[in-house]
């Protein structure tokens, strides 16, 4: 079978994201005092244990960025080959037993058999029963007793497996650690078990010990059953729930992607020149930031709609349409979103353009654009990191709003907008139909806190008047 | 004070011209008038006349800036941008796609939104400032610290899921009030009680922390620090000096937002079924009710500004230093 990748929109411009991180992490590493200041976050539990779940989202959303066509099985004289119009990711290959476990419709995490019951041939009778479903415990010959003892087992080896594989992870750190430096093996295996050291060692092996007890479930346990059971066409809740991280960190970092120019080209010079180019950005900004931003997002949304409705021979496949409204989301996020920062950097660069060391690059006779490129960005560099990581969380959170309204991503994308959407009509059933709206809240709610918290820690950091003050607040 | 407040109305003219021709040139310049239709009456089997017919009922049908064919002040004013646009300032919002009139449809409406928007404006504003005023008064703590860590846990839940699972454990389980709906007068208030106190409790996390702050950014003054070596008691201090001092952002903040509570919250509405101004947006994205989705933009940017406009008078009354100048 041949693949041909396919480049979506987002899959470029979350490259272009990664690239860029590449770039700042490169910096920080030889710029020594941001250096430290990077150490100071990482030493503080709360932040490496933040970043590490970031980080683990961040993977699962790169995954899912590796789109590819298979080829379909060509038809006999022909060399020509045609490719599905089916776009799967690596993230899909891994799961794919996920992806092909689909049931007939609705069934509770862990279940055995289906949610609603249906008439069945049974022994020659006809029958209304619970059908047993294809997938879930189908590796169970009597689920009634065997599902107990079955789960019992199955999470009992996850514990052990899990506690080995994080304490193997450690071992190698640790002699890694004890290579470099001078310490002997069992000194930093003591330090790090003691909690002494610089970083959180004790939070961290928490972190990697949930993280491989995740890992495995998924690998392990979600061949056997649906561990977050199946939706309304019987599709694995869990799949829909790892599909959506990518959904949801592209609009949190894209949308920042498009912002950033604006922001701070327009901030700097709106402060760096001021005058009638400092009215007009102020104009700008103002005019647009009058506009409530729900009603221009609706508004905008339904125009692409509209075009898209008009122009479908533009979008080859199903994702390329569905990846083109989320990247004209982000977009119109990001328009919507820029004036805060560019008010805040405005104000900064007024303060900063009045100070000695710019004076004197300009008697010097620097030019403007170098003045702005090397003695003002610089300084307001904690500014926009500062910014850049307090709004991730708030965009997350937006997705599912939008979403909601039905101005937000295409109904087709998985996100978990769309599942909080479906899942809202399954609450009023009886017995309630709980699972999809938990996975939702769940994962969403541990990226946004540690979102949140990062956040946080990145300020408490960066922010000269929280530095000043000893970290009171 | 006349004089700048007539200033800053004047300036506030530029602006909601930028707004208008921003608004027209989204819903018009994108996509014409004929795509709309289409969109409306289906995009399949659908007849010129039949577009030509729905234009000229709405209007649409006209140039979009110049009109050739009237004579004088009208070639400017018989036009889709001057008809549908200008007229917009002078109060006249004209009449949906779908026919009603939707200036009093707004009118009728902003009554169930601010039955909504003010009480939970109001407890909230207690509620929070309360629970700061606590958390301030045992900072240092673990207390302090628990309480911080729960505003970021109370952050990071998504809007949606306080109402899903405030209507699930009220409405449904416990059956103490009715999960939707809307009745006009006292019966009014059993559909009001879950709405408002699931606004203010989602509400709770991110303003108790933001109040938190300017708390102790007060505390940390050295009038307050006179104070307490005068021997003024803690909650004396807490009171009579730091609340009052720190309660000038907050409320100048509550300014900015008096006139968008018209306007009303888009989720909690249609969620709740309430007949307000937010639901009616939703009602208008959804069944792609242009006229309505133009006026609501239109509205929501003149209330925004004239939020902005209290802020700043507000500013000056609370605060005798700050001169208008």
């Amino acid at each position: 079978m041949m693949i041909t990748p396919v480049f979506l929109w987002t899959d470029i411009l979350l490259g272009v994201l990664l690239v860029f991180l590449s770039i700042y992490v490169f910096h920080v590493w030889h710029t020594p005092p941001l250096r430290q200041r990077w150490q100071q976050i990482l030493r503080r539990p709360i932040g490496a244990v933040s970043l590490l779940v970031l980080l683990t989202y961040l993977l699962v959303a790169v995954l899912d960025s590796m789109h590819f066509r298979t080829s379909l099985a060509a038809a006999e004289h022909s060399r020509e080959v045609h490719y599905s119009v089916e776009v799967l990711s690596v993230l899909d290959v891994i799961l794919t037993s996920l992806r092909n476990a689909q049931e007939r419709t609705y069934s509770a995490p862990f279940a055995t058999h289906a949610y609603v019951r249906e008439t069945l041939l049974v022994a020659g009778v006809q029958q209304r029963i619970y059908p047993r479903l294809k997938y879930g415990g189908a590796h169970l010959d009597d689920p009634a007793q065997d599902r107990g003892a079955d789960l019992k087992t199955r999470l009992g080896l996850l514990l052990v497996k899990g506690v080995v594989f994080s304490a193997a992870f450690i071992l190698l750190l640790a002699s890694w650690m004890s290579a470099r430096g001078s310490n002997s093996l069992t000194g930093v295996l003591s330090m790090m078990i003691r909690g002494k050291g610089l970083y959180p060692w004790r939070s961290l092996a928490l972190a990697l010990l949930v993280f491989f007890m995740l890992l495995f479930m998924i690998t392990d346990l979600s061949s056997l059953y649906h561990i977050l059971g199946t939706d309304k066409v019987g599709q694995d809740v869990l799949y829909q729930t790892i599909k959506s991280v990518r959904t949801g960190l592209v609009i949190g970092t894209l949308t920042t992607l498009v912002m950033l120019p604006f922001a701070i080209i327009l901030g700097a010079m709106a402060g760096y020149f001021r005058g009638w180019i400092d009215d007009l950005i102020q104009y700008l900004y103002t005019t647009l930031n009058s506009v409530p931003g729900v009603l221009l997002i609706a508004a905008s949304v339904l125009m692409l709609q509209i075009y898209m409705d008009k122009n479908p021979e533009a979008f080859e496949t199903m994702a390329e349409r569905a990846d083109m409204r989320l990247l004209f989301l982000c977009l119109i996020l990001g328009i919507t979103s820029w004036t805060g920062l560019c008010r805040m950097l405005r104000g900064e660069v007024l303060k900063l353009r009045e100070m000695e060391y710019i004076q004197a690059a300009r008697c010097f006779g620097v030019s403007h654009v170098r003045i702005i490129l090397r003695h003002i960005l610089p300084n307001v560099m904690h500014i926009i990191l500062i910014t850049v990581v307090l709004d991730f969380s708030g965009l997350v959170l937006a997705e599912a709003v939008l979403s909601y309204i039905g101005i937000g991503v295409d109904p087709t994308t998985f996100s978990w907008g769309n599942m909080i959407n479906s899942a809202r009509l399954e609450m009023a059933r009886e017995p309630v139909v709980w699972w999809s709206l938990m996975a939702a809240f769940i994962s969403m709610f541990v990226l946004v806190l540690s979102a949140n918290l990062f956040a946080d820690v990145v300020r408490d950091a960066f922010d000269p008047r929280t530095m000043m003050s000893g970290g009171d607040r | 004070m006349t004089a700048y407040i007539l200033r800053r109305i004047l300036y506030a003219v530029p602006i909601l011209l930028g707004i208008n021709i921003l608004t027209f040139a989204l819903f018009f310049v994108v996509n014409t008038p004929d795509d709309m239709a289409r969109m409306h009456l289906g995009m399949k089997r659908v007849s010129p006349e039949l577009i030509v017919s729905w234009k000229e009922e709405r209007g649409y049908n006209k140039p979009l800036f110049y009109n050739e064919r009237s004579v004088g002040l009208e070639q400017l004013t018989d036009t889709i941008f001057f008809q549908k646009s200008m007229r917009l300032f002078s109060g006249h919002f004209g009449r949906s796609d779908a026919g009603r009139d939707i200036g009093s449809d707004i009118k009728q409406r902003m009554w169930p939104s601010l039955a909504i928007a003010i009480p939970v404006l109001l407890v909230g504003l207690l509620v929070n400032v309360t629970f700061a005023l606590l958390i301030s008064f045992f900072r240092g703590t673990y207390l302090d610290l628990g309480a911080v860590i729960l505003c970021v846990i109370l952050m990071s839940i998504s809007g949606l899921f306080y109402i899903m699972f405030g209507q699930f454990m009220i409405g449904k389980l416990f059956k103490l009030v009715p999960i939707s709906g809307y009745e006009g007068g006292w019966d009014a208030m059993r559909f009001l009680v879950l709405p408002v106190i699931i606004g203010v409790v989602s509400g709770i996390g991110g303003s108790t922390r933001w109040y938190r702050t300017l708390f102790l950014e007060e505390i940390n003054k050295d009038y307050v620090r006179t104070a307490r070596a005068k021997g003024v008691s803690e909650i004396r201090v807490l009171f009579r000096h730091v609340l009052r001092n720190a309660l000038i952002p907050i409320l100048t903040g509550v300014v900015a937002v008096l006139p968008l509570l018209f306007m009303g919250s888009l989720i909690t509405e249609s969620f709740f079924g309430i007949p307000g101004l937010g639901s009616y947006t939703i009602d208008a994205i959804s069944s792609q009710d242009f006229a309505i989705v133009r006026a609501m933009v239109f509205l929501g940017s003149v209330l925004y500004i004239f939020g902005l406009l209290l802020t700043d008078i507000s500013y000056t009354i609370a605060d005798p230093r700050i001169r208008l100048s």
